[in-house]
């Protein structure tokens, strides 16, 4: 299956191995992985502060790096979210449409679309904490959100991870609480920011979790910046990396 | 043009398009009290909401138990036959002078199981300041003469037949201080609902 | 132009009283985990929600002839019903029939209308005595603040709070800090205040068009005691408030204090249909941009609230910022949608006051698209050019680097040739807020992009 792969700024930038984990993963299952080269950004930055002229152009050259496949893959709720929901500051074409429809987060693809079961390569003897972002949670339908107690509780994350040798899931007190990225958010409301995301990885820490993991880097980049702050004993990884074998 | 001709007309212009139809009403699936029988429910609910409930045999049981359970009390203002008070209550009586009543003796005719509440109104209360007014209520009700939900209790009101009625759940609460929750927060601080039916007038 | 609130600066303000803000967050979650429990006692949760909002949805869309249901029903049992088109004159005709009646002191129960009308402040400068009844009410008006919250106006305080408050005005010990113990102060300094009263008023939770009548959920039977004592009655309701029918109730009651705080109904849901015997009852139906709104595609879901407060329970921002860094007669999330719609300009940064989580969409009992709203003011915010200049000069300048592959790359070279050699001083400071409690991330060797250059570059 072509693949076109969607790796998203602040990834590219700051944390390429998780990008070569999602590139890699994908491969295994037998996709056939292009990634342009022109690629930037979704434009989510912009677009979540309202500012959808200041998006526009960074969309259009989204459609325009991506309307050559019919699937393409990112290793993020968030920006997967907003392309799916919110990509609408350039006009609808057929082209735009496309793109949309078919851009898929890495999760869903490999647990909804390539139906997954196993990882045999797999192994992470650690204790993990999951973080599913509130893009992947309430945006995505990655798990049930908390608040509705009154459906039965599924979660594509366990399933994947469920399937790694070793790795401990712990259970932490607010299972799905927002842990204060949110975009722009992060920087504009920041005394806010900060307390969401100290309070997050305290309710990791205390349940003695060694790795949050999460399908969202945008949020793992926050909590990391919070953790070397307060020089906490853990560490964050993607889960692209886990289910890739790596690291250990 | 009056407000009202002003507010009505900027209603009418900006009525969202389309109209939405009136749903019916939803089918109450119950199952998590499938099997349970209706006063055990109420009971239970009506203690979650911080009252207390008794069953009484009689009459006689009945203001034997206000007895034992307010033995100070000195102003006892009872509205029902079973339980006779202290201070008489007309219809007619100004409301402020129900403000010296430590115990309110009422008969709700309607009691709803999942709200653990029961049903007041002005013809129940005949003043309605004593129901929140006395320190502890009293409230006698016939344990048949509970329904499971508010649903079900809706259907057999007839709101338009009293100027005032009142759902009534256990005592008078607040959490506003550091949510701890307090009972007697401004009306009674202590709701006891006797079940007991009524006296059939039959001679 | 309106100076606007700044609900960054208030909520940091907030998070320093370390104290009240982790026991702000303790108890507001605590409301929301109380939700979840008694949600999961109701199984058919789902459908009910989805009535009460199509019952609310059909109301809207028919608003004027239920308002006029309403009023002709309210009339037949001796309702005096009054229309306001704002603030102003809802105050206005209030201060009228006190007036009338020579009132001179008012005990009035929880009323989010009035707050929003300025009622008391305009009452109070008239020289009418106004009193709030519920406790937490009470405590804020002696505290010269609004409420926090819909349904716990004084969540945001601790109990040495109260204690040094109540001390002032009621002369009770101020190192006495038992909720008990200042509960029952409260208690006994409130009753004479019922006693002497000259008239009573409250808000409504529900107007009911079919019978008449309006309904008044509280948990201290304040709203009863108002009523019952003093002989005059004046109730403000909200056009939006309308409901159909009487059955109607029973899908709402059964979701409003579960949502709110857990327990299956409040401890008092008064109907009121008609005055009391010897009394008179009014009723002030109030506009207040309620119709504006209703005309707005975007953002006329928000009418269908009905002031449960679970959106601010679970609101992860809320619990930390408390209630007062919204500046606003509403906060938490149905805030974030209500106040731009009174005042756009005085409230342009209240929509960027939310993580866009979307917890609050979830909880709302009828399915208001609170998170979907917040993002569409976002917009609304942005295209008015009311956007903070720093926030708006870094779109502009994000959007036209992040447009241009060869920009971002020669970006990225900086960063990752700079970052590692920066001293601390120059990256951790007032420039920068990601730092002040964050450390930056470590800049890679290389990109993502560089990698698959070198590792993966296809013929293409």
């Amino acid at each position: 299956m072509k693949v076109g792969l969607f790796i998203p700024c602040y990834v590219d930038a700051f944390f390429p191995e998780v990008g070569v984990a999602t590139l890699e993963l994908l491969e295994r299952f037998g996709c056939s992985i292009e990634f342009p080269l022109n690629q930037t950004c979704c434009g989510q930055p912009m677009a979540n502060s309202g500012c959808q002229e200041d998006s526009a152009a960074t969309e259009a050259l989204f459609v325009d790096c991506f309307q050559g496949f019919d699937t393409i893959v990112g290793p993020s709720g968030s920006c997967v979210h907003h392309v799916r929901f919110h990509l609408d500051a350039i006009e609808q074409t057929p082209q735009a449409k496309k793109v949309r429809a078919g851009t898929r987060e890495l999760i869903e693809f490999l647990h909804d679309d390539l139906k997954i079961t196993e990882f045999p390569w797999a192994a992470f003897p650690h204790k993990v904490g999951l973080h599913d972002s509130c893009s992947a949670v309430r945006g995505l339908g990655h798990t049930r959100p908390s608040e509705r107690v009154y459906e039965p509780y599924f979660s594509k994350t366990r399933d994947l991870l469920g399937k790694v040798r070793g790795l401990e899931l712990l259970e932490i007190d607010r299972p799905d609480e927002c842990c204060g990225f949110g975009g722009s958010f992060c920087v504009t409301d920041e005394a806010v920011s900060a307390k969401m995301g100290y309070d997050r990885v305290h309710d990791f820490y205390r349940h003695g979790v060694e790795y949050i993991a999460s399908a969202d880097m945008s949020c793992l980049l926050h909590m990391k910046g919070v953790i070397d702050r307060l020089k906490l004993p853990l560490k964050v990884i993607h889960i692209a990396q886990i289910l890739n074998g790596g690291p250990q | 043009m009056s407000s009202r001709d002003i507010i009505l007309a900027s209603v009418r212009n900006n009525l969202p398009q389309p109209a939405v139809p009136l749903p019916e009403n939803p089918e109450v699936q119950r199952s998590s009290h499938v099997g349970e029988a209706i006063l055990g429910y109420f009971q239970r609910e009506l203690e979650v909401m911080g009252g207390r409930s008794f069953e009484v045999a009689d009459a006689t049981a009945a203001k034997a138990k206000v007895a034992e359970l307010f033995p100070t009390a000195k102003v006892i203002c009872s509205v029902v036959p079973e339980v006779p008070g202290t201070k008489n209550l007309e219809a007619a009586l100004d409301p402020h002078d129900l403000n010296d009543v430590d115990v309110g003796v009422v008969r709700s005719r309607i009691g709803v199981a999942e709200a653990g509440a029961v049903w007041l109104t002005e013809a129940d209360l005949v003043v309605n300041a004593l129901g929140v007014l006395s320190q502890h209520l009293v409230v006698l009700l016939d344990p048949t003469a509970i329904v499971e939900t508010m649903h079900d209790a809706y259907g057999q009101i007839d709101l338009t037949a009293s100027s005032y009625g009142v759902f009534m759940a256990g005592p008078s609460a607040t959490g506003d201080i550091e949510g701890v929750i307090i009972h007697g927060a401004q009306g009674a601080r202590s709701m006891t609902v006797l079940l007991l039916a009524p006296k059939r007038s039959d001679g | 132009m309106s100076r606007p609130v700044d609900p960054e600066g208030l909520a940091a303000r907030f998070i320093d009283l370390e104290k009240h803000e982790t026991t702000h967050d303790r108890q507001v979650w605590g409301m929301r985990q109380n939700r979840d429990k008694a949600v999961a006692d109701v199984p058919e949760w789902a459908n009910l929600r989805e009535r009460a909002s199509q019952i609310k949805e059909h109301t809207l869309t028919h608003l004027d002839q239920y308002l006029e249901q309403f009023e002709q029903n309210a009339t037949k049992h001796g309702t005096h019903v009054h229309w306001a088109c704002d603030a102003e004159e809802h105050n206005a005709l209030v201060h009228d029939i006190l007036q009338a009646h020579g009132v001179k002191s008012l005990i009035k129960s929880k009323s989010m209308l009035q707050e929003e009308c300025g009622m008391t402040p305009y009452l109070q400068k008239r020289g009418i005595e106004v009193t709030e009844s519920d406790l937490g009410e009470r405590i804020q008006q002696l505290s010269n603040e609004p409420p926090s919250h819909i349904v716990v106006p004084a969540v945001h305080k601790l109990r040495s709070d109260v204690a040094v408050l109540f001390a002032k005005d009621i002369g009770t010990d101020p190192n006495d800090s038992d909720p008990h113990h200042l509960t029952e102060a409260m208690r006994q300094a409130a009753r004479p205040r019922f006693m002497a009263a000259d008239a009573g008023m409250t808000g409504a939770n529900f107007a009911v068009a079919e019978t008449g009548g309006f309904v008044v959920c509280t948990n201290e039977g304040n709203a009863d005691m108002g009523a019952s004592l003093p002989s005059l009655q004046i109730a403000s309701i909200g056009i939006e408030k309308l409901i159909p029918r009487a059955q109607d109730l029973g899908v709402f009651i059964r979701m409003l204090s579960r949502s709110a705080l857990g327990s299956p109904i409040t401890q008092f849901t008064s109907h009121f249909h008609g005055p009391r015997r010897g009394g008179e009852l009014h009723v002030v139906l109030v506009d207040n941009t309620r119709s504006e709104r209703l005309g707005s595609a975007d953002f006329w879901h928000a009418l269908k609230c009905i002031r449960c407060g679970a959106c601010m329970n679970t609101c992860p921002v809320y619990r930390r910022a408390g209630g007062l860094s919204y500046g606003a007669t509403y906060s938490g999330p149905i805030g974030v949608i209500l106040d731009p719609g009174f005042n756009l300009e005085k409230y342009r940064e209240i929509p960027f006051h939310s993580s866009l989580c979307g917890s609050c969409s979830e909880v709302c009992p009828v399915k208001i698209d609170i998170a979907d709203q917040i993002y569409k003011w976002r917009r609304v915010v942005a295209e008015k050019g009311l956007l903070k200049l720093s926030k708006k000069v870094g779109m502009s300048a994000m959007g036209a680097v992040l447009s241009q592959p060869k920009l971002v790359h020669a970006g990225e070279s900086v960063v990752e040739q700079t970052l590692p050699h920066m001293p601390r001083f120059l990256l951790y400071n007032k420039l920068n807020p990601w730092g002040k409690h964050r450390e930056v991330p470590v800049a890679p060797g290389q990109t993502f992009r560089q990698w698959y250059l070198k590792n993966r570059r296809k013929n293409s």
